[in-house]
């Protein structure tokens, strides 16, 4: 059901945020803030029966387009089919960035060059999809004391996380990169790592009628929509998603999500996350790295300019 | 001086536009031609804003596609006509929509004016360019092109190979001698009516026509057959990337290109505001410190190739996932391995560490867990050492310890009680040095009190596990470094062995052993074999003397001294 539909103002070359939530509107002033800053022209919004204020915050922005339904989260594919029935009707031929609430775009040379430049030599290049890696942000000490209050920056109170745990390899179906790593994988899934969460995403698409993606972002279709990285030694330009994920909301939101039982494997994941993560050090460790900015992930080998000077 | 501009627009007329102001103020006529494929309304507007401008004409419009004749023909047409119009002319300069001049006017001016009759284009014979992408370069003036690269590569593509098939090649122009360069020139107007003039010039614009990317060509090659002064060198600062296309100048780049020593740059992102306002508005004179500027961008452009086709051995990450066999080095760097010392000696990490300098971790793939050094739960990078998550990618688990390590060099102990995951990379791996004592599992077996058939079992299995290993340091494929050593043979002359293994890691400064590890003990050692192969167990690894030898060592003849530290 649209709530606010706005695209009539949508013009060519503009690029466009699609964006799934529930109960985030601590989030959504700071995630405006940030996504417009890097030149994102319109945001598409599927609120999933959000019962916490940000449905009315959204419908008053002038470049947001909000939907809302009370349907079951699990049953559409984590609101991955809306979200790519919204850009089989609007994103045929703009650039797209697919979206969870929580994660923040950072690229090569983001400080000085906005999205405009990005996809500008993307399209020169002839490169139809952006890799990235999600990178999970932490703070020092138990997450029920890092508040992110509205608006602001999560990664004040999150600035930590994993330099260097991941481990990739290729999905022989798909052909897209499988990588695992992270807290999440150091703290709940030592023992079970094959189930550990992905952190592979493909935010960013120069999206097509005939797209579609088959797995939140982690997959897309047609196959080589997937072939974001090089097969021959080199390096091709790739980001990270700075996830915001581990803050003091953390628990509430996998209490309810265990109480719905609609996330994954139902909500199994979460249940792990509730002890660890309140011990004294939370998720954080001695060889945690504290986030400055882009030139350090790339220096880390987090993310690559690939032949973007 | 007077320069005239030819400018070549396609897209982002109105950054052309901005340029096209700069340089009629400056009082420069400028001729610009508009792809015809534009969309008219962008052209409209375009037209609009410089219409007035004194000096800026606009060309009939033809449709230029990449790397054909159109675009030579497009900027010849434009510099007839420039100076035709204005016979005050003195050089016309070849320039995009994308170009932006990053010196003033009055400098560029001043420049030529110091060199007189002086023509600024880059002009390589084709034996020498390095520039040329896909097997194409002499080829480009030997063969026909009648197809566009870029929208109908198939066809073109197998236009060359048939033509490479049949041996099919064109008689070049009496006296051309091919040479090549940057398609932005800046020529005195001598040059150009030569060139425009010449008696010729039906049959040499014949010929060119279907030569392949005339643009970087045309003028290049003419300039040598009228035998003018060329100083071979472009006045707009341009640089491509690995598969040719030109790299994009942005806001961050403004510092390195006011140190350029070049007139103009191209290509500018329309985006760019702060790159144009800062140019535009330029006042004389510019300072530049040259040779500095210079070794600057051509470092970021050519890491950009490196970077984007060689990679970052030992990473592997969103970018970068090579195929077997296309890593450019498996890890980041060299690395060493002791499989089997632990059990000949006490605080062996210690004392490697102290003879080569080394950062020295316990048994990394031991079956509890990676004994980090300083006994860390997590280790550089976080990495965990947990022996599921390790297990789960043992070789992603050592790629990023030596990746998160870059500086330092790392070893640790092996042993046929660990995890083996590890080992098919360590064969292939050329940074790793492997050390193996052979054998070495007897030690602590004979050191156990067990029931001599479960120690004969353990045995057994501990040499099959060895054997295996051994095997794969051994293929064909292996690369890594390995010295091999049986338990008996080492113990028969251990400091001369463990001198081997120093002077293996470190070369360059030979170091002589004066201090040697604790060995663990070991009486019975030759008893303990027979008694294993009295069981039925043939423990061949740890050697094949039938008398081994009794501790210490009867080995060492000459060097006493050492052979009593050994001891302690």
């Amino acid at each position: 059901m649209a709530v606010a539909d706005r695209t009539a103002a949508i013009r060519p070359g503009d690029v466009l945020a699609f964006v799934t939530l529930r109960n985030e509107a601590f989030r959504l002033p700071f995630f405006l803030k940030y996504y417009r800053a890097l030149g994102v022209n319109h945001f598409f919004v599927v609120d999933n029966a959000s019962d916490d204020g940000g449905r009315d915050l959204l419908e008053g922005e002038s470049d947001v387009s909000l939907w809302t339904t009370e349907a079951s989260y699990r049953r559409s594919r984590f609101g991955i089919d809306w979200l790519n029935w919204l850009k089989f009707r609007h994103g045929h031929g703009h650039w797209t960035l697919t979206l969870d609430a929580d994660e923040f775009l950072v690229y090569p040379f983001c400080d000085a060059r906005p999205l405009s430049a990005l996809c500008h030599w993307l399209d020169q290049s002839g490169i139809r999809s952006l890799g990235t890696l999600l990178l999970d942000m932490y703070p020092h000490g138990p997450l029920d004391g890092a508040h992110c209050p509205p608006g602001e920056n999560p990664f004040k109170v999150a600035p930590w996380f994993d330099p260097g745990n991941y481990m990739v390899s290729q999905n022989p179906k798909y052909g897209n990169l499988w990588i695992q790593g992270g807290p999440r994988a150091r703290i709940y899934f030592a023992d079970t790592p094959e189930k550990a969460p992905s952190l592979n995403k493909i935010p960013l698409v120069k999206w097509d009628r005939k797209f579609v993606f088959v797995n939140s972002t982690h997959i897309l279709l047609p196959r080589g929509l997937n072939l974001v990285f090089d097969e021959g030694g080199g390096e091709k330009l790739s980001g990270v998603l700075l996830h915001a994920k581990f803050l003091d909301s953390f628990h509430a939101k996998a209490a309810e999500e265990i109480e719905r039982r609609e996330h994954f494997a139902g909500g199994r994941e979460y249940q792990a996350y509730h002890d660890v993560a309140n011990g004294p050090h939370g998720l954080w460790c001695e060889w945690s790295e504290r986030y400055i900015n882009w030139r350090q992930l790339e220096l880390l080998g987090l993310m690559s300019k690939g032949n973007w000077a | 001086m007077k320069p005239g501009f030819v400018m070549l627009a396609h897209e982002a007329l109105d950054c052309a536009a901005q340029v096209a102001i700069l340089l009629s103020e400056a009082g420069c006529p400028v001729h610009v031609h508009v792809d015809r494929r534009t969309r008219k309304a962008e052209f409209a507007s375009f037209a609009r804003s410089v219409r007035d401008l004194p000096g800026v004409t606009l060309a009939p419009r033809i449709a230029c596609d990449w790397g054909t004749w159109s675009l030579v023909q497009a900027s010849r047409d434009g510099a007839e006509a420039l100076l035709a119009a204005d016979p005050d002319l003195t050089h016309v300069a070849l320039i995009s929509g994308s170009c932006l001049p990053i010196k003033p006017i009055e400098e560029f001016k001043a420049f030529l004016a110091a060199h007189p009759g002086t023509d600024f284009i880059e002009s390589v014979t084709i034996g020498d360019v390095p520039w040329t992408k896909g097997g194409l370069s002499e080829e480009r003036f030997t063969l026909t092109f009648p197809f566009a690269w870029k929208r109908r590569r198939r066809l073109f593509d197998l236009w060359v190979s048939l033509q490479r098939r049949f041996g099919r090649r064109r008689r070049l122009p009496e006296g051309l001698s091919p040479h090549m360069g940057s398609q932005w020139w800046c020529l005195t107007r001598e040059t150009l009516e030569i060139i425009l003039e010449a008696p010729d010039r039906a049959a040499l614009d014949r010929y060119f026509r279907r030569v392949w990317i005339p643009d970087e060509g045309y003028f290049q090659s003419l300039v040598r057959l009228y035998d003018r002064k060329v100083v071979s060198r472009s006045l707009t600062l341009s640089k491509f990337d690995f598969l040719g296309k030109p790299h994009i100048f942005y806001d961050d780049h403004l510092l390195m290109l006011r140190q350029s020593s070049a007139f103009f740059a191209r290509k500018i992102w329309p985006g760019a505001h702060r790159l144009y306002r800062a140019f535009l508005h330029l006042k004389p004179p510019t300072n530049v410190a040259e040779t500095a500027a210079l070794i600057q961008v051509e470092r970021t452009f050519s890491q950009a190739v490196i970077r984007r086709t060689r990679g970052r051995p030992g990473l592997i990450m969103a970018g970068r996932h090579p195929r077997p066999g296309f890593e450019n080095g498996l890890t980041a760097a060299p690395y060493s391995v002791f499989h089997g010392f632990s059990d000949v000696f006490h605080g062996f990490e210690g004392w490697i560490a102290r003879w080569t300098g080394a950062r020295v971790h316990g048994h990394l793939f031991g079956p509890n867990g990676a004994e980090f050094h300083g006994a860390h739960r997590e280790y550089a990078g976080a990495l965990s050492a947990q022996a599921g998550l390790r297990d789960y990618d043992p070789e992603a688990f050592l790629r990023n310890l030596i990746w998160n390590t870059r500086g330092e060099h790392q070893s640790f102990l092996f042993a046929a009680r660990d995890s083996q995951g590890v080992v098919p990379l360590l064969a292939r791996d050329r940074n790793a040095t492997i050390f193996v004592i052979t054998g070495a599992w007897a030690l602590p077996l004979l050191r156990d009190d067990l029931p001599i058939a479960e120690v004969r079992r353990e045995a057994a299995r501990n040499q099959k596990i060895e054997a295996a290993f051994l095997e794969q340091l051994r293929e064909r494929q292996a690369q890594a470094r390995v010295l091999v050593w049986s338990l008996l043979d080492f113990l028969e002359r251990p400091a001369e062995h463990l001198q081997e293994v120093i002077d293996t890691l470190s070369p360059t400064e030979p170091h002589l052993v004066t201090e040697l590890p604790a060995a663990k003990p070991m009486e019975g050692l030759g008893d303990f074999l027979q008694a294993l192969r009295n069981a039925g167990m043939s423990p061949h690894l740890a050697g094949e003397a039938i008398d081994p030898p009794t501790w210490p060592g009867r080995g060492s003849r000459d060097d006493k001294h050492d052979q009593r530290q050994f001891l302690s």
